[in-house]
């Protein structure tokens, strides 16, 4: 698994990520394997895999929330624009900041939707005062499709609000602290269809902006959203290509069992 | 795969309406354990009932008292001779100087009302009002020197026998008997109740009063414990809630997870199950024999309470902030808050019901705690208040639960009636404090 895999297209925009050789271990388990990938800005990148093959453990090493995990080491070099993000000068709290990131369960804080979006931007001094920080909210809100349902309730609990809505809260809350990365990990499975939809649409809409990196088990989300795909099988990176290509035309043997459902 | 060829291809028709043996045997089995339940549940409420009837039966009647109403003249002869109402000779004169002023305004009362009792000589009357009525008019004149002179009215608390007689306790068979009381003393004293002289009511001294000697169980109160307490569950509370509170997020958010921290938890845990009167041994040698702080005092008490109190405040501040969702903690880390940020942003305020109701818990077990007060000398007579804090902090002082103790340590049966009063003013406290923890708990739940 040394194949360093890069994407040549007419969508190539230039590299935001680059992980190089990376390994991570839980203890004794071996959950990433030697892998080396470059993501692109701008661009929707799709992590899908059978589930346990080290998707999620992938992701949140772009934003070291493995850290917080007593267990769990990381080998390998990951840059953001060209700076390795595991260097003893990094503080993983900066590189938070910069790379936001979407949970599974939707977990806003039991706060009101107003300090929900405004927590990131208060702890980070984002704004100089009270009309900055509305309108920082107001724009993040709006950003993630959700200001029109909820601009009459902003002090209204955010854990009074629908499991798709508190979903796009976390993802306001995400893009309030301007990131350059967005990292989301399946953010549509704990979602009934329509809100799956409205989520989708942000994300598309979302990569105008960030270099937006999603976990899924669905492939057909993938193939709705993403430019990108890259196959995990048992912590390998086993195919990263085009969604298209990967869809359409895989290369490994292991993609193709997936896409039509053999392994999963 | 051998069994599913063992079962019978068509099992025997069976009607749902005749109960199969097995059915009965299970419905059998949980009636009888519903009815165990109940009778655990019975015995254990027959058990509170029968605790409290007693306490309450015995203790309720410490909270009325009898008085003598008597118009006291304060002869200028006998309390300030000289006439120039200088404070410090009118402090000369003892209680002693005092004892016959009140005799005679006993005899004159008796004689206006018309009561003559039979085979009752003038001390034996003198001797239905208390031996603390003299400290009481002296303090009186010594506050107000000025009256000297003039007759004020008193109410002097009636001596504990006659005292008991009103609530029952002594009767006139017993009075025959007791070498204390006679009944000529009861007959006098239900003249006076009916001449008005007499009165029972609402007894304020049992709260604010200090304790009395073993001649004196109508005098006796427990302002000086409650105080002793009180100063004593402050100095938990300052001390106990932050140590243990920086304690369990130390431990429970920022420590790895290791052989030391797992050493550490087992002995926390095992702390709470230590005798509460090995940490009297421990306040002993450490706070008074090393470093040599006073005995008695509410400080020693306080800090050898807090070493008891400190592991249940940390076990209940460490299971409520374990339960605290991981999720929101991802959330605050997510967004980049720092491990502090999350901490003290996000977790606590969550974790603040459970914490407050552990300490509010722990704090009132400290308060019951009688053990290892007694060691640190708490159980000695003290009768003067503890100044104003920080300096009271020092002073020596009692504890509720060491003065009930010690009540029910005295020969005097009027005792055993104020340490009934005692435990449901220690009751009352234990209640008001639970009461509080469920309101807090309550109140702050997040239900969103
Ligand atoms: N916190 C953890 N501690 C120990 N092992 C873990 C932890 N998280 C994940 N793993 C292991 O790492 C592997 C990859 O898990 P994960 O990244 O969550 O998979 P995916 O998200 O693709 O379903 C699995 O074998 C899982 O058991
Ligand atoms: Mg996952």
């Amino acid at each position: 698994m040394k194949d360093h895999f890069t994407v040549e297209s007419e969508i190539m925009t230039e590299t935001k990520i680059t992980a190089r050789n990376v390994q991570v271990h839980y203890g004794d388990t071996h959950a990433i394997k030697d892998v080396s990938v470059e993501i692109a800005d701008r661009t929707v990148t799709a992590f899908i895999g059978p589930s346990g093959c080290g998707k999620s453990t992938f992701l949140r090493c772009i934003n070291r929330m493995n850290d917080t995990i007593d267990i769990c080491r990381v080998e390998g070099d990951i840059l953001i624009d060209g700076e390795d993000i595991y260097d003893r000068k990094v503080d993983p709290v900066q590189l938070r900041a910069k790379v936001g990131m979407v949970f599974q369960k939707p977990n806003p804080f039991p706060k009101s939707i107003y300090d929900n979006v405004a927590y990131g931007p208060r702890i980070h001094g984002l704004a100089r005062s009270k009309a900055e920080l509305d309108e920082i909210v107001e724009k993040s809100l709006r950003r993630a499709a959700i200001w029109n349902e909820v601009k009459d309730r902003l002090s209204a609990p955010g854990t009074g609000l629908s499991g798709g809505q508190q979903q796009r809260l976390c993802i306001a809350r995400a893009v309030a602290t301007e990131p350059e990365v967005l990292l989301m990990d399946e953010p549509c499975s704990a979602l009934d269809p329509i809100a799956t939809a409205q989520v989708e649409e942000l994300i598309d809409d979302l990569r105008r902006q960030f270099s937006v990196v999603i976990v899924t088990h669905s492939m057909q989300q993938a193939a709705r959203v993403s430019q990108r795909t890259a196959f995990f099988h048992l912590g390998n990176l086993v195919e990263f290509g085009e969604t298209s290509q990967i869809f359409t035309n895989p290369q490994d043997s292991r993609t193709e069992s997936y896409i039509t459902g053999r392994i999963g | 795969m051998s069994d599913i060829s063992a079962i019978p291809a068509a099992a025997p028709h069976s009607s749902l309406h005749r109960q199969s043996a097995r059915t009965k045997k299970r419905n059998a089995a949980e009636k009888r354990f519903q009815v165990y339940g109940m009778m655990a549940v019975g015995f254990g409420l027959l058990a509170l009932v029968v605790l409290l009837a007693s306490i309450l039966g015995n203790g309720l009647s410490s909270f009325r008292q009898t008085h003598v109403v008597l118009p006291v003249e304060l002869s200028e002869a006998r309390l300030d001779k000289s006439g120039e109402r200088d404070i410090e000779a009118i402090k000369k004169v003892s209680t002693f100087g005092y004892a016959p002023l009140i005799k005679d305004a006993l005899a004159r009362g008796m004689e206006e009302s018309g009561i003559a009792i039979e085979g009752l000589d003038e001390k034996d009357a003198g001797e239905i009002i208390s031996k603390e009525a003299p400290a009481q008019i002296r303090d009186f004149v010594i506050a107000n020197p000025d009256l000297i002179g003039t007759t004020q009215e008193f109410r002097l608390l009636a001596n504990g026998r006659i005292d008991g007689y009103f609530k029952g306790r002594v009767s006139m068979e017993s009075a025959a008997l007791d070498s204390n009381v006679s009944p000529a003393q009861l007959q006098l004293a239900e003249a006076l109740k009916e001449a008005g002289l007499l009165t029972t009511g609402f007894n304020r001294d049992f709260i604010t009063a200090p304790d009395a000697s073993d001649q004196r169980p109508e005098a006796a109160g427990l302002g000086v414990a409650i105080l002793g307490s009180l100063y004593m569950m402050l100095v938990v509370l300052v001390l106990a809630l932050p140590i243990g509170v920086a304690a369990s997020i130390y431990l429970e958010e920022f420590a790895p997870k290791n052989r030391w921290t797992d050493l550490i938890e087992v002995n926390i845990s095992n702390l709470a199950a230590v005798p509460s009167i090995v940490f009297g041994i421990l306040g002993l040698a450490i706070f008074i024999n090393f470093a040599g702080l006073p005995q008695s005092a509410p400080i020693v008490g306080g800090l050898v309470l807090t070493l008891m109190t400190l592991p249940t405040i940390i076990i209940a501040t460490r299971a409520s902030l374990k339960s605290v969702p991981p999720s929101i903690r991802d959330a605050a880390l997510g967004v980049g808050a720092s491990k502090m940020q999350a901490v003290f942003h996000h977790v606590l305020p969550l974790a603040a019901p459970g914490i407050l109701t552990g300490t509010i818990i722990g704090l009132a077990q400290a308060l019951g705690e009688t053990a290892p007060l007694l060691l640190i000398g708490m159980v000695a007579f003290v009768k003067e208040f503890p100044g104003a804090p920080p300096e009271g902090f020092f002073d020596p002082a009692s504890a509720l639960p060491v003065q009930i103790y010690n009540w029910t340590q005295r020969a005097d049966p009027a005792f055993v009636e104020r340490a009934s009063g005692a435990i449901i003013v220690l009751l009352v406290f234990l209640v008001v404090m639970n009461t509080i923890a469920v309101i807090l708990r309550r109140r702050f739940e997040r239900r969103w």
